[in-house]
């Protein structure tokens, strides 16, 4: 049972892990930006859509399925769309200077709006008789494990069981703590996100730096929504079922302290909280719920912690959520 | 003879600050984005369902204020109960954002308000009477919503802890405890049935005529708070400099804790008169994101009440209209979300065009 | 092509909505040179220099690079034609290392490598004589460090053009002289050095030429060798004009205020006010001399009860009462309640005395809103008192519903002082409040103060221009890196007494 427990919990884990990876990359240039859930409602939207098409071209049939573009075409949509998102987010603060906090704020209107939109539109396309679509196809070619994962024991159910996206949240996530602490982008990023005047005098391009570090957030944070329908939900799609993941995932970024390789510890533990009340003999479904309070509360502690140490490193990037025009006086 | 400067041309737009722009010249730039964006969905609105372009207004016009349909009732009150609700919160928010506390915790504060008031019409409910109960519902309610909205400022004014994400935590918890409470007593059903005990009184048959006349007091209050009291003005000090602030001799710690209670009294009365004047019943959607919505009312309304009043009206409006218009074409009712952000964006893009003037650079030399 | 100006100005123009910062300014600096560029706080030296940098983009006017016309739209640019900067504010990114921000936003080819950038940042300062640790984190350093952090940033970059935006401000006289020893290194090395200062005996001491601005505008460049304070001065300040500002004799001189031996430490743990001891009288004029951030913001705000100090006491003699109260660490608010009657114009107008967003009446409400018992504000007094102050002191402001932030520098202080002067104080403090004002305005000030001073006021002001303390002030007070260096009469002192007091780095060479 642990071990179910375990892999359970990865599976939790990894929608927080994009959601929280592309938050970090988008908050190290500045941008506090709310409208992540918004966004990872997006991304999984548009797999959805992507997803949809390509099983109505192939006539709704497996076996004219090309793995491939299955599995391409859902990504491509899935970061489109999140990505748009990510543009309509730095246009409004970079270029217009808009308040972030109430940009986000309507972005994660319009975002859930948008998901919620196609995706009840889509099941009323279908005539289904649940007030869901069903994608399970294409959620079985995103599933598709290692062959000998079931041979090894608890082993490969830990380590090997998961879908690819998984693993791609992993390597985003290490990637991305790899680009920022180890390459020149990262320095460039960072300084952006603590002094936008001094990148600025060291002729960073700050306007560049913003839109892609959001953009690049962006996409990231929805292909957690789009793991969460393929892999996670086995393809079905209802409305408001990714539910308030995109703010644990904002929750998770002060947990891990803004640093991804963190998050992806912190996620595995989010993950494990709001599984654990399933593993723990003898809880009824109310404690259950308080349970399900943990991850917050956990997040909480280490927000006030952290501003309570002062310590310089652990503090979210100076700059976060002001806007910077370079002629300001 | 500009081949030697090949790498670097001069900006071809430039972006400046101006001076001031006249009041009227504003308003009319935010009035022209409000007009874009209701434009913008009629097109969305009329491609979608094929209906013509001026049919989806007179859809959205009937569908908010009047009897769409023979026999049902008359939807103005709705509407008017909606923008109430959606007001109250923004008029709680707007004193912590004038401050420049970004209290992005209406939800929770409000939930947590409902939640106590909940607690107390089902405890004591048929064991103490009426007028005494229903008071004690108002006062508790407004009570836990200040405690709930005065743990971060406590935490802000103490350690400089990051309010947007402290407040955006604590609505989860409030989610939570919700579902715990429900739960309990709904016994494992998830609903509570409605209890009427220490239920806000009807006046006359009107359902609404409670809330609505009672967050128009609190709008009237709480412009003359921001307006014309001491605290009001202290508030405003605060916002605009802390370093004023302490200049003058105002404790600023002292006004944080202060406005975030008061901020979140008032949400713990939008959640009393959820609970105690609509639903006489609780959930976790109860508030329904609506906290946030407040906060773009807020914003959008410059935290002047009057303006807010309309900037409330306005989105209830769009999303009762959109969700009207969707409904009747077997759309889905989420196409009333969008419509509202599409707006709200462009209100708050075009704030730009009101603080700076965009030039375009002369080109000296024929470029 | 040997006479070729390294850098060219030619007819810049700039402007900040209706100010005009910058007008029709020429310029020229050559390789193996430095260049002064002398003027008055908000002269527009500052300015000129980030149109240069790529800060900000001129208006009009043309800007040459060897020769070649060049256009200079961002920072990146300016490095492109190897110019650096050394801003005032420095700008690093506090969290990251030296190194760190010494290579930040540099595209060399190759893998990131920090080691190599550390050893090559070791090679610069062996080469020019600096001692840096690359390692170091910028919030653990000391301010000259910093502004090393900060030359070795430009050098790194291989500039040939630097440029030095009032580098001594923060320096004690010893971190000046070493850094005036690497800039001259520099400059045998070729290098066109600019260096915005206020400071005339730099200006002699370090530069071949020098660039006079005043009010914006380009008054010309004479060789150091063939010019005079005397001349640089009248250059600087236009005509010389004799102050003639009033002073009377202060009339039977009581004891208002006694500061004694306070201690103050800022954020980092500095002592920042070691020691300090005086006194100020009734009736007369103290003034407050000392380079810039020498202990002067903190003195004044550790009297109005805005810092909290160490240890000693700040004693007022009440005159009503005869009392003798203790001000230390007391709130503003503890301070008025105990009926003292203190106003304080602070360096900062906008940022402290007054809420820029806020129109003129509601600005006058800040001394006076708390008045009454009501729970309302009362706006009559304050909108009677703002209309007096408009017509009384010639503010021009279109009418008393006017943001504050839309006035200019004169007339913002000039409500400043007026609302500060209605409050009738028994001490009045004024921090720099003639910085950035124009003649007219400042003798309004002036004015003013010396009309408190008759009504038996105690006024203590901070000062930058010598000229201006010795013609107002009755007693000047120098204070060098936090210590009080010396006392003087201000009628009998004279500015080279006062001068060097200022320069004088350590209390117990005094022997």
């Amino acid at each position: 049972m642990i071990v179910e427990f375990i892999s359970r919990a990865i599976l939790l884990s990894i929608p927080l892990l994009y959601g929280a990876t592309g938050e970090i990359l988008t908050e190290k240039s500045g941008h506090l930006n709310l409208g992540i859930p918004g966004i990872m409602y997006g991304g999984a939207i548009g797999g959805v859509i992507g997803a949809f098409l390509y099983e109505n071209a192939c006539g709704n049939a497996a076996e004219n399925m090309n793995p491939i573009l299955t599995i391409l075409i859902p990504l491509l949509t899935s970061i489109l769309f999140s990505v748009l998102m990510g543009l309509i987010y730095s246009f409004m603060t970079v270029t217009l200077r808009a308040n972030q906090n109430v940009t986000g704020l309507a972005l994660t209107t319009f975002g859930i709006g948008l998901g919620n939109f196609f995706g009840g539109s889509l099941v009323k396309l279908v005539q289904s008789d649940l007030p869901s679509i069903a994608l399970t196809k294409t959620s079985k070619i995103f599933k598709a494990e290692l062959p000998f994962a079931k041979d090894l024991g608890w082993f490969g159910e830990i380590f090997l069981s998961h879908d690819f996206l998984a693993y791609a949240a992993i390597a985003i996530a290490l990637i991305a703590t790899f680009i920022l602490n180890r390459t020149r982008v990262g320095l460039n990023l960072r300084a952006v996100g603590e002094n936008p005047a001094t990148a600025d005098a060291a002729g960073i391009n700050v306007t560049a730096y913003k839109y892609i570090a959001t953009c690049i957030g962006s996409a990231v944070a929805g292909l957690g929504g789009l793991q969460y329908v393929m892999a996670y939900a086995d393809g079905v799609w209802s409305n408001n079922a990714f539910g308030d993941r995109g703010w644990m995932a904002i929750a998770l970024v002060i947990f891990a302290l803004w640093k991804p390789s963190m998050a992806i510890l912190g996620a595995f533990l989010f993950g494990a909280l709001c599984n654990a009340n399933n593993y723990v003999q003898g809880l009824g479904t109310e404690t259950q719920e308080l349970f399900k309070m943990l991850p917050y509360v956990v997040t909480l502690i280490v927000l006030i912690i952290t501003s309570l140490r002062k310590k310089r490193e652990h503090q979210p990037p100076e700059s976060l959520g002001l806007p910077y025009f370079r002629e300001e006086r | 003879m500009s081949q030697k400067s090949k790498k670097h041309h001069e900006p071809f737009i430039h972006i400046v600050k101006r001076d001031e722009l006249a009041p009227a010249k504003a308003w009319g730039i935010r009035i022209g984005a409000i007009v874009l964006g209701v434009l913008l969905i009629g097109l969305i609105s009329s491609i979608l369902t094929g209906e013509g372009f001026f049919e989806v207004y007179e859809i959205m016009f009937r569908g908010v204020f009047g009897r769409l349909f023979e026999g049902k009732t008359n939807m103005l009150w709705k509407f008017l109960q909606d923008t109430a609700i959606l007001l109250c919160l923004g008029l709680a928010v707007a004193p912590a954002f004038k401050m420049k506390f970004w209290n992005c915790g209406a939800e929770g504060q409000a939930l947590i308000g409902g939640l106590a008031g909940m607690f107390c019409m089902i405890q004591f409910g048929g064991k103490l009477p009426e007028f005494f109960l229903v008071p004690l519902v108002i006062a508790v309610s407004i009570i836990a919503g200040a405690i709930w909205g005065v743990i971060p400022a406590i935490f802000k004014a103490k350690w400089n802890t990051n309010e947007t994400l402290f407040t955006l935590m604590m609505n989860y918890m409030a989610t939570q405890l919700i579902a715990y409470y429900v739960y309990i007593v709904g016994g494992g059903s998830n609903v509570i049935n409605p209890v009427s005990t220490g239920a806000l009184p009807v006046i006359g048959n009107l359902q609404y005529l409670t809330n609505i006349l009672i967050v128009a007091l609190l709008t009237v209050a709480v412009y003359v708070y921001l307006k014309y009291s001491k605290q009001g003005y202290e508030i405003a000090v605060v916002g605009e400099s802390q370093n004023t602030a302490r200049y003058i001799g105002i404790n600023v710690k002292k006004v944080v804790l202060r406005t975030m209670m008061l901020s979140g009294a008032i949400c713990g009365v939008a959640g009393m008169l959820l609970v105690a004047g609509t639903d006489h019943s609780i959930n976790t959607n109860t508030v329904g994101g609506q906290g946030f919505t407040a906060i773009m009312v807020a914003w959008l309304g410059k935290f002047n009440p009057a303006i807010m009043t309309l900037m409330a009206g306005l989105i209830i409006f769009l999303r009762t209209g959109a969700a009207k218009v969707a409904d009747l074409n077997f759309l889905n009712s989420s196409f009333a979300d969008i419509s509202v952000g599409v707006v709200i964006l462009l209100l708050v893009g075009c704030e730009f065009f009101i603080q700076y003037s965009v030039r375009l650079r002369h080109g000296k030399k024929g470029v | 092509m040997a006479n070729q100006a390294a850098i060219e100005l030619k007819n810049i123009t700039k402007t900040f909505g209706s100010v005009v910062a910058n007008k029709n300014v020429n310029l020229r600096a050559n390789r193996g040179e430095i260049l002064s560029i002398l003027g008055e706080n908000g002269s527009g030296k500052t300015t000129l220099m980030n149109m240069i940098s790529g800060i900000y983009f001129p208006d009009e006017g043309e800007i040459f690079i060897d020769g070649e016309p060049a256009v200079i739209a961002s920072p990146k640019d300016a490095f492109d034609y190897k110019i650096g900067m050394i801003h005032q504010h420095f700008k690093l990114v506090d969290v990251f290392s030296a190194a760190e921000n010494i290579i930040l936003g540099l595209e060399e080819q190759g893998r990131y490598n920090l080691k190599a950038a550390e050893e090559r940042i070791s090679a610069i300062c062996d080469q020019y004589g600096f001692e840096l640790d690359p390692k170091k984190k910028i919030y653990t350093m000391a301010v000259s460090e910093k502004q090393t952090v900060e030359i070795i940033k430009v050098l790194y970059r291989g500039a040939d053009i630097l440029i030095l935006d009032e580098p001594t401000a923060v320096l004690t006289p010893q971190e000046t002289q070493k850094l005036f020893a690497v800039l001259r290194r520099m400059r045998e090395d070729g290098k066109c050095i600019i260096i915005i200062t206020h400071k005339l005996h730099e200006v002699l001491s370090l530069s071949d030429k020098v660039a006079v601005l005043r009010k914006g505008e380009y008054v010309g460049t004479v060789e150091t060798a063939k010019t005079s304070e005397a001349e640089l001065t009248e250059m600087m300040v236009g005509k010389k004009i004799s102050l003639n500002i009033e002073r009377s004799e202060p009339k039977d001189a009581q004891v208002r205020l006694e500061v004694h031996h306070v201690d103050c430490s800022n954020r980092e743990g500095t002592l920042v006010l070691d020691d300090v001891s005086f006194h100020v009288n009734a009736g007369e004029i103290l003034g407050i001399a000392g380079i810039a951030g020498s202990g002067q913001r903190e003195l004044l705000e550790v009297i109005a009860g805005l810092q909290k100090s160490d240890s000693g006491a700040v004693l007022y003699h009440n005159p009503k009462t005869g009392n003798v109260d203790n001000l230390q660490n007391k709130t503003p608010l503890q301070i008025r309640e105990l009926g003292v009657r203190l106003s304080f114009v602070p360096e900062d107008r906008l940022g402290m005395g007054l809420v820029g967003n806020m129109d003129i009446t509601d600005n006058m409400m800040l001394r006076s809103y708390r008045r009454g018992k009501s729970a309302f504000l009362e706006r009559k007094g304050p909108k009677d008192l703002a209309e007096k102050i408009i017509e009384d002191l010639e503010v021009v402001t279109p009418g008393a519903t006017t943001p504050v932030r839309r006035l200019s520098g004169g007339n913002v202080q000039k409500v400043l002082v007026g609302r500060e002067i209605a409050a009738s104080p028994t001490v009045l403090m004024a921090a720099y409040p003639v910085r950035g004002l124009d003649i007219n305005s400042s003798y309004t000030i002036y004015n003013l103060l010396n009309q408190q001073k008759e009504k038996g006021v105690a006024v203590i002001f901070v000062g930058e221009d010598l000229d201006v303390l010795l013609e107002l002030c009755d007693r000047i007070l120098v204070i060098g890196s936090g210590k009080v260096t010396g006392i003087l009469d201000g009628r009998t002192a004279t500015k080279e007494q006062v001068g060097l007091l200022m320069t004088k780095t350590e209390g117990g060479e005094q022997k």
